[in-house]
């Protein structure tokens, strides 16, 4: 009988203190009705949309448009960005995190500010600066001319402002983890006699391969989207120049809407693609690339 | 850790993980050859500019409009991005419903899709012809090609930044602390309101910050929904783009200075504020 009583009055308790702890009904169902129509209205339906106006004139006319050699051109130059500036920031990345993380020394807190720069410049600005350094009416520029060196208006340009824009992708995603992780596992390999390199490949990089990807992931969106930068130094020509971003600008000013969104539409894809693999990941190794997601 | 004493007088702590030489060479060789070389480019070319011409392009009203559009639109931006973020963070993170997942990965959504492709959608879906804009022209509301078409881009473009950084923050909260404001005698409301919502004020100020810095020099997704009418709709970023199509660099230059200038003091304000109200209040951080 004491027993029933006592459990009664448990679960009495946990009622009242669910009761207390969360909102009415009523307020959930607001709210939650407020989310969605918020998420709706500014994510779902852009997304959909660009579905929709791309196959407005069905799928034939979109694989037309797709074969287009301009448009081709700027699938390759896009591709050729992305795989010349991730592999630099990858690289960059790691050196990065191995300092900062693994290591006290003077002026650190200053130069993690330095590395997230690029976040707080506008991409149209970080276009300019390269304009201002190697244009005509800049120091480097007359010299670079007389040699018959091309970055503005090509793809050195291109590929620089991407790297300057997508800088900090991959040493923030490592930077909070290896953080976490402390210097223990490199000590304990090193104790057993590997070498640096040894330990870096066989005990650093599992450890971080996961928030690498992740890192890898977003530089290589932003990379392959990035709009602003690469605008102001591509000159737009057209079938040379023109990324794939910059493809669909001039499609849609040039009000063919159906051709503008269906490069779009390949970009929506990328964007759906990295999504998908971040919640992947975040799922499946959540704690592995926790700390990163508090910046 | 031991050597924290004598460190004193190192640049570095001693440690046996070899490798830091490499490490900050690559570091420092690539930050000072990607970002720092050309930002002092800049620096140097406003500076050459002299005061007296920087002065008359910084007042040049085109320009001041510019950035007085490009700064407005962003705080109001950022601060539906507060409202609606930490609601939307405050859904995912409480509550349980069907396709909760799925929402939660489209929060990210404006990270990983390209500012063009946003940019076009968005105007798609208001302009007055559009899917939504045709609803609305009716009832006399024009939002694409307006000021308030730049607000709705800069809204898509910020929400993650809200999201994602009160989201771990309210995961973290103590459900003990609502438990004692309950026992203690407060109703549902005034404990979100005076015990939760300003232990989250740290958290909700860096993204606003985050939102506003990202607006202010948002270009992509802007242009199309935007309309670009000088004095009227027309923002910085595009203003920058537009003086250096007339090859008049100085302008450029000055816009992008007073740009960098004003974003970093309103940074500098607002982590003063967020070091104060997490010394206030705070969780976790």
């Amino acid at each position: 009988m004491a027993h029933d009583g006592a459990t009664t009055a448990g679960t009495g308790n946990t009622e009242l203190v669910r009761v207390a702890t969360s909102e009415h009904r009523m307020a959930r169902y607001t709210l939650i009705g407020l989310a969605l129509c918020f998420v709706g209205l500014f994510l779902v339906l852009p997304l959909a949309a660009v579905f929709t106006e791309a196959f407005r004139n069905g799928p034939g006319e979109f694989l037309t448009v797709l074969s287009d050699p301009e448009t081709f051109a700027a699938i390759e130059l896009t591709l050729l960005v992305a795989v010349i500036a991730v592999p630099l920031n990858l690289v960059f990345g790691i050196a990065a995190a191995w300092a900062i993380a693994k290591f006290e020394f003077k002026g650190k807190a200053f130069l993690t500010t330095l590395i997230d720069l690029p976040f707080s410049v506008s991409p149209v600005i970080s276009g300019l600066v390269f304009i201002l350094l190697f244009g005509s009416h800049s120091l480097l520029g007359p010299w670079l001319q007389h040699h018959g060196v091309q970055i503005l208006f090509a793809v050195p340009g291109i590929v620089l402002a991407t790297i300057f824009v997508t800088f900090p992708f991959v040493a923030r995603e490592l930077i909070p983890l290896m953080q976490e992780q402390g210097t223990s596992d490199e000590e304990a390999a090193l104790s057993l006699g590997a070498s640096g390199w040894q330990t870096f490949w066989y005990v650093t990089l599992p450890n971080i391969k996961w928030g690498l990807l992740y890192g890898v992931l977003l530089c290589n969106a932003r990379a392959m989207g990035e709009f602003g930068a690469v605008s102001v130094v591509s000159g737009h020509i057209r079938g040379l120049t023109n990324t794939m971003p910059l493809q669909v600008e001039i499609l849609y000013n040039e009000y063919n809407f159906v051709a503008a969104f269906a490069v779009a539409t390949l970009l929506a894809l990328l964007a759906l693609v990295t999504l998908v693999l971040k919640s992947l990941l975040e799922m499946k190794y959540s704690e592995q690339i926790a700390a990163s997601r508090r910046h | 850790m031991t050597a924290r004493t004598a460190s004193l007088w190192q640049f570095r702590q001693p440690s046996v993980i070899p490798g830091f030489g490499l490490a900050l060479g690559v570091t420092l060789s690539w930050l000072i050859l990607i970002i720092l070389i050309p930002l002092s480019g800049l620096a140097w070319r406003s500076s050459a500019l002299g005061w007296s011409t920087f002065w008359a392009l910084a007042t040049d009203q085109r320009t001041v409009n510019a950035l007085r559009i490009s700064f407005g639109t962003a705080f109001v931006a950022a601060l539906i991005n507060v409202v609606f973020g930490v609601i939307l963070a405050w859904v995912l993170v409480r509550y349980r419903f069907p396709g909760k997942r799925i929402i939660d990965a489209m929060v990210d959504l404006p990270f990983a899709l390209p500012t063009a492709v946003a940019g076009i959608a968005l105007t798609t879906l208001y302009a007055p012809n559009g899917w939504i804009g045709s609803l609305l022209a009716p009832l006399g509301i024009k939002i694409a090609f307006t000021p308030i078409g730049i607000v709705f881009a800069l809204v898509f473009v910020g929400l993650p930044f809200v999201v994602r950084t009160v989201q771990p923050i309210m995961e973290e909260i103590d459900k003990e602390v609502e438990e004692a404001a309950a026992t203690l005698g407060a109703n549902r409301f005034q404990t979100i309101s005076r015990v939760l919502l300003p232990g989250l004020a740290p958290a909700v100020l860096t993204g606003f910050a985050l939102a506003f810095a990202r607006g202010v020099g948002e270009y992509g997704s802007v242009i199309f929904i935007a309309g670009n009418l000088p004095y009227i709709s027309e923002i910085a970023p595009l203003l920058i783009v537009i003086r250096l199509e007339e090859f008049n660099y100085p302008a450029a230059t000055a816009i992008a200075a007073i740009m960098l200038m004003i974003s970093f003091v309103m940074l500098l304000i607002i982590n003063t504020i967020q070091a104060w109200s997490r010394r206030r209040y705070g969780y976790g951080a």
